[in-house]
């Protein structure tokens, strides 16, 4: 499968950049490798190690720690039903069994036609709207079994196109810093003195 | 989909307003709180050029002065930790926790979400005030909006001239990095997030020698402050230490953010007034949750998080403030309270809690890595009506492999038991091995006969041999 491409790979220096050790943008790249092919594939992580100055395995064993991070293909559609405290309290076991019934999978499963998995997710920050949810981490809140059968009937017709990017790509805007604005990431070794403003006198 | 009394679906529920100070929640009103545009129209970035108008120095006094404390769990003021660093170590370095995923909590999330410049405001008078050089935001991985928001926010501040190089045309120069997670909740743990900020896996360092203060991201001294924690001081730098410290009381100023989910008639996220609001207040006063559902009763609640022993109905007068809570046996953590009505069933209530730290721990510790999972499979076993009477010493026992001695519980008068204080020993690097271990023994303390319904007696087992 694929390294990265050379515009992800532009986009991969510039993340690099903004960090006074690499290896720091390890995360960042894998997501951006996820966002280029759906899930991370073993080329990305040898490429990923070069460019942060890592081993492939080392890639790998920061990637495995962390579960957005998948190694085979998932669906287009990835949903997580929440099933923590506060969720389960106003119904999410409910919720699960009729997402795997309508779905015809199991939590963990795929869709035969690849569009949708369904996954048991842990908190997901939004108690207080449960029970909840996250497709391709964008919520919907306080999830009835009618409400995610109109969901599964959206994403099967395609109307959340625009609204939902398709799975690995996770925040559709990203921080660029200007150069002529940037301070710049200094190699903690190179620093020797402290900051101009603490020189006991007002910045402004 | 379904419609959200707190605001706007899909993006915005959650959050209700009242006739109360606000502090951190002033913007929350207005649908285009997360532009520059809303920001600088509503004293956005005014806390900057205060600050920025004094000695560093006097802005570090001023926020030691007002007792700030943080936000994140531990409740430790964020001016005293600023001075934690050693003297003459270069660079310092800001790392901000936005890795918000204590199960019932989220205040950080609607933070970044509503008003992200008043978190990047924080963020530079922190720089500025603690001599840090670089900032690293670093947010959790599943939040997709409010990523967005925040690298947006940061795009127009740069643009502005609020962030970089010579800011406002000072000698104040400092980055802003937005970094984001892939999915762990034990990177929320100040030491682990730095592991995962340098690119490994998120495991806690040992403390000490690893206190952030003193030999953190890179090994040099680093301050990691919370969300809310840093949203506080663009209002404070407006303000003044005065003015924050007239709200509350005066070992816990100012306000704070409290999510109440479960069941209630009106779950929500509200900005309350510090040391003050008792409980009885945030589950049953009107400008709150206005009850219980259904207006059953009250069966328990768990006050501070997940991670919290739990409480009922004997402490519901306990004001919502740190030292209180401890000495009543629980916690406040991150501002979560999780409520139960008589309907729940109490050992499956535990296992949805047990079951999410045994899956969260990072597997560095044994008493944690081992025991979590035993823990969630014996309580799986008795919810699932398969288990025995010694099933429930065993989860104790276990328990106190990861916790030795005493646990904190709470009183109780019908049982006749009294307040064990937090907090307790612990044998792992970090709170995640105690914290599935908190429900299991909130639960059994306070409703073992719930569990003792479900188990088998031991001696009632039918003996039957392999062969005659």
């Amino acid at each position: 499968m694929a390294r990265l491409t050379e515009e992800n790979v532009r986009l991969a220096r510039e993340i690099i950049s903004r960090y006074p050790k690499p290896r720091s943008a390890t995360i960042p790249l894998l997501h951006l490798a996820q966002e280029q092919d759906g899930f991370v594939t073993n080329e990305a992580m040898e490429h990923i190690g070069e460019l942060v100055g890592a081993t492939s395995a080392e890639v790998y064993g920061t990637a495995s720690f962390y579960e957005m991070f998948k190694f085979e293909p998932v669906g287009k559609y990835l949903i997580n039903i929440c099933g923590t405290m506060s969720c389960a309290l106003m119904g999410a076991e409910e919720l699960m069994h009729h997402a795997e019934a309508r779905l015809g999978i199991h939590m963990g499963g795929t869709t035969p036609d690849g569009l949708i998995t369904l996954e048991r997710a842990e908190c997901q920050a939004a108690c207080t709207e449960a029970p909840c949810l996250q497709v391709n981490y964008r919520y919907r809140f306080r999830v009835t079994a009618e409400n995610f059968d109109t969901l599964v009937d959206q994403l099967q017709s395609g109307a959340l196109e625009g609204e939902i990017p398709a799975h690995g790509t996770v925040a559709a805007v990203r921080q660029h810093i200007p150069a002529d604005k940037a301070v710049g990431a200094i190699a903690p070794e190179d620093v020797t003195e402290g900051p101009a403003w603490l020189d006991g006198k007002a910045a402004l | 989909m379904t419609s959200n009394p707190g605001g706007t679906w899909p993006h915005a529920p959650g959050y209700y307003t009242g006739d109360r100070p606000k502090i951190v929640t002033s913007r929350f009103e207005y649908e285009d709180s997360y532009t520059l545009q809303r920001y600088e129209a509503t004293d956005g970035y005014k806390g900057l050029r205060a600050a920025l108008s004094k000695p560093a120095a006097d802005v570090h006094e001023e926020v030691k002065n007002a007792t700030v404390l943080g936000r994140g769990g531990a409740g430790f003021p964020a001016g005293n930790k600023w001075g934690l660093t050693p003297q003459g170590v270069w660079p310092r370095y800001l790392v901000v926790n936005g890795d918000e995923s204590e199960p019932g909590t989220y205040k950080d999330r609607l933070l970044m979400e509503r008003d992200p410049h008043q978190l990047i405001e924080g963020c530079l008078i922190a720089c500025y005030a603690a001599g840090l050089s670089r900032c690293f935001l670093y947010i959790r991985g599943e939040m997709a909006l409010a990523q967005e928001r925040v690298a947006a926010a940061l795009n127009e501040a740069y643009a502005a001239g609020y962030v970089g190089k010579n800011i406002l045309g000072s000698k104040f120069s400092v980055d802003i990095v937005l970094h984001w997670g892939a999915g762990a909740y034990v990177v929320g743990e100040e030491t682990a997030l730095i592991e995962s900020l340098e690119g490994n896996r998120g495991m806690p360092r040992l403390k000490p020698p690893y206190f952030p203060a003193a030999i953190g991201l890179y090994g040099q001294p680093t301050i990691v402050n919370n969300v809310e924690t840093l949203a506080n001081l663009p209002w404070l730098a407006r303000n003044g230490a005065a003015a924050y410290t007239a709200i509350g009381t005066a070992t816990s100023p100012g306000t704070r953010m409290v999510a109440v989910s479960g069941h209630v008639k009106r779950p929500g996220v509200y900005e309350i007034i510090n040391g003050l609001t008792t409980f009885r207040d945030l589950l049953y006063g009107e400008e709150f949750c206005q009850g219980i559902r259904n207006d059953n009763e009250l069966k328990a609640f768990v006050p501070g998080g997940g991670s919290a022993p739990w409480f009922t109905e004997d402490q519901l007068d306990v004001a919502f403030e740190g030292p209180q809570a401890g000495a009543a046996g629980s916690m406040l953590g991150s501002g979560a309270v999780m409520v139960m009505d008589s309907t729940t069933d109490i050992p499956r209530a535990a296992l949805t809690l047990t079951r999410f730290y045994a899956h969260e721990s990072c597997g560095k510790c044994t008493p944690c890595r081992e025991g979590g999972t035993w823990l969630e499979r014996i309580l799986s076993r008795v919810v699932d009506g398969k288990g025995t009477d010694a099933d429930l010493d065993q989860l104790l026992e276990v328990g106190q492999s990861i916790c030795p001695g005493e646990f904190p519980h709470a009183s109780n008068a019908k049982l006749g038991i009294s307040a064990v204080p937090f907090p307790y020993r612990m044998n792992t690097i970090c709170f995640v091995g105690p914290s599935a271990y908190a429900p299991v023994h909130s639960a059994l303390t306070l409703f073992r006969s719930e569990f003792e319904a479900r188990v088998t007696k031991r001696n009632l087992i039918p003996v039957t041999a392999v062969s005659q």
